[in-house]
């Protein structure tokens, strides 16, 4: 049977006896009765050791910052009793502990310090998106004129995956968005008679505003972090680092490939999101408001105008550069560690929306002023 | 202390995909002991490793750890085995959005009571005893070298003061000197702790330097668990192609004059 763990400290004796298991899960308790006993001032004190039953560096640990304590104040000791290895465990622990330097915990910083290092980065952040675009951009001037190399086959799986495996759920999504806004308007043009309306609202809103505006910001978040945590990946894993030393440039085999896939794909999927928004806003017509699909068909192709599809057809591709530059920036400059892949993807997402949303304001008040 | 062995693997069968990695493995390894697990690349050392750790279900067969059977065992009996051993990963596996020092408490804070700062003091002592400077707690996994982050592993394996370790490849990618001071490290580990050691090398240098006893692994099975030196001389053939190669007979040659 194992002694009970303990530690008793006999004042007269100036003994000090030790038992049990001086192990991590008696750490607490060790602890409070050591810090009972009073120490004594001066002379010597024995340590007895013989009824420890086992001893790990937690306990060796312990037993040792006391008796460093003691030696703080003037107060010799000597070790009594100890089993070979634990003494061992013990010499080692001191001569390990004493390699031990203060610790000094990273300085905080002030709020005003970090903005100016926010501010700093960002716009190191913003530099560096620069420089990115222009080695992109010079990459695709050299494949037109020097005739380099033109990977269809990267270039078809960027449109296979994030344009052809899209088309469900941008269907489902852009019908779902039709619905939704034939219903509400469909509301308040009843009570005005004005039912047929609903067609030249839904036709205009769909083509300009909501098919591209809608499908750029399900693939941003669907495309834009998948390239994001693919690149940061691949950099983490130094398979970038391998394509450079082959010769082959990151922005050649990735980057562009997946920037014309996408400025492919984009525009197709707006048109197709077009029909959808379309089609399911007339659906609710046709149930709701009492209008036949001749009516409404009939009317859409007199009331919309070609320029309506166009604009919105034209918007696509500016989406698509802004969702793939971003997405492939932010896993390009993805750090080596997981938290860094998480973090890119969001601002990937983010940023890529935010910017899609700045640039769809901006385009409507050009057309506006162009009076289109 | 009871006598029982620390691992004891029993007809052990693994089928992976179809593929069969182990046909019947059986050893059985006792306290105190430093061991290394050796075998062709796709003998099953790294499967048989998992299966130590309760991370593949092998296909029949027992493994018991501490005399426990981990498959069989309840989850707050597994989980008592777990806070027994730790492990060092090929790729040392530190939590790379965490610090060197959260690395190492993580174990701490998860399976103790202990207040924060008490926490601290032991994963610095860990720190330093796995031969890490204390200036480098507050960097990031990413920020270290090769060798710094095996260490520091290390120190997040032994954190618990566990009774068994599991160090997979833990001198690859190591330059000659990092490597030596990391078998040094183990054994003065060893000496100090207690500890029973599970090795999975191909390092020729830790074979020879660390380990007490070596199992072979081969066509499934284990082909031989002797010493090095019995080893190396052991005549079959899979054992005397993976020895007599030319690094093979450098070390051969280096630590038999030791001995001597």
């Amino acid at each position: 049977m194992t002694p009970e763990t303990q530690v008793v400290y006999h004042t007269n004796e100036k003994r000090l006896i030790c038992s049990g298991d001086w192990n991590l899960s008696h750490l607490l308790q060790l602890r409070t009765s050591l810090e009972k006993i009073t120490k004594p001032h001066q002379g010597e004190i024995i340590i007895n050791g013989d009824a420890i039953a086992t001893m790990d560096s937690a306990g060796a640990y312990l037993l040792i910052q006391w008796i460093a304590s003691l030696e703080q104040s003037g107060v010799q000791y000597t070790l009594q009793h100890f089993s070979q290895a634990h003494e061992k465990l013990l010499r080692f622990i001191i001569q390990t502990s004493s390699k031990e330097k203060k610790l000094k915990p990273p300085e905080k910083i002030t709020f005003v310090e970090m903005v100016g290092q926010q501010t700093i980065e960002q716009l190191n952040e913003f530099h560096t998106y620069l420089t990115f675009i222009g080695q992109w951009t010079i990459e695709l001037l050299y494949l037109f004129y020097k005739k380099g190399r033109i990977r269809y086959d990267e270039i078809a799986g960027v449109i296979y995956r994030n344009g052809y495996q899209a088309l469900p759920i941008i269907a489902l999504l852009s019908m779902m968005v039709g619905v939704v806004i034939a219903y509400q308007m469909g509301v308040q043009l009843r009570t005005y008679g004005a039912n047929i309306f609903i067609v030249d609202f839904l036709g205009l809103s769909v083509l300009r505003e909501f098919g591209p505006l809608l499908t750029a910001i399900m693939v941003a978040g669907r495309t834009g972090s998948a390239f994001t945590a693919q690149l940061g990946l691949m950099k983490i894993n130094q398979e970038i680092d391998a394509l450079d030393t082959m010769g082959v440039t990151p922005a050649d085999i990735l980057i562009l490939p997946r920037i014309i896939g996408l400025f492919i794909a984009l525009p197709l999927l707006t048109i197709w999101a077009d029909i959808f928004g379309v089609l399911g806003g007339m659906m609710m017509a046709t149930t709701m408001l009492n209008l036949t699909w001749y009516d409404c068909i009939h009317r859409f192709a007199h009331v919309i105008p070609l320029r309506a599809l166009l604009i919105g057809f034209g918007k696509a591709p500016v989406f698509a550069l802004i969702i793939a530059s971003v997405g492939c920036f932010q896993g390009m400059t993805v750090q080596d560690s997981a938290s860094s892949v998480g973090r890119n993807t969001t601002r990937s997402v983010v940023l890529a929306i935010f910017f899609i949303i700045v640039v769809d304001a901006i385009f409507s008040v050009i057309f506006s002023e162009m009076k289109l | 202390m009871t006598d029982y062995s620390v691992i004891e693997i029993d007809h052990l069968s693994t089928y992976l995909g179809g593929a069969r990695v182990h046909k019947d493995v059986n050893l059985s390894i006792s306290r105190g002991e430093v061991v290394g697990i050796v075998g062709d690349s796709g003998a099953g050392k790294t499967t048989l490793l998992r299966e130590m750790l309760g991370l593949t279900q092998p296909t029949s067969g027992s493994i018991k750890l501490f005399g426990q059977d981990i498959f069989r065992a309840s989850s707050t009996e597994l989980l008592a085995i777990q806070r027994r051993y730790g492990v060092l990963f090929q790729q040392n596996a530190l939590f790379s959005s965490l610090s060197l020092l959260e690395n190492v408490s993580f174990p701490l804070q998860e399976h103790t009571d202990l207040d924060v700062s008490t926490i601290h003091q032991l994963a610095l002592l860990k720190i330093a005893m796995a031969g890490l400077p204390t200036d480098a707690a507050f960097k990031s996994p990413a920020m270290l070298s090769g060798g710094m982050q095996k260490r520091a592993g290390l120190a997040r394996a032994i954190v618990l003061d566990p009774e068994l370790i599991f160090l997979d490849e833990p001198t690859a990618g190591l330059d000659p000197n990092t490597a030596g001071g990391f078998d040094e490290l183990i054994l003065n580990l060893q000496a100090t702790m207690g500890l029973t050691i599970v090795i999975i090398t191909h390092d020729l240098d830790t074979l020879w330097t660390v380990t007490d006893r070596v199992f072979f692994l081969g066509d499934g099975v284990v082909l031989s668990a002797e010493p090095m030196p019995e080893l190396v001389k052991n005549p079959h053939p899979v054992i005397q192609a993976f020895f007599s190669g030319p690094r093979g007979q450098i070390a051969e040659m280096g630590y038999a004059k030791h001995g001597e």
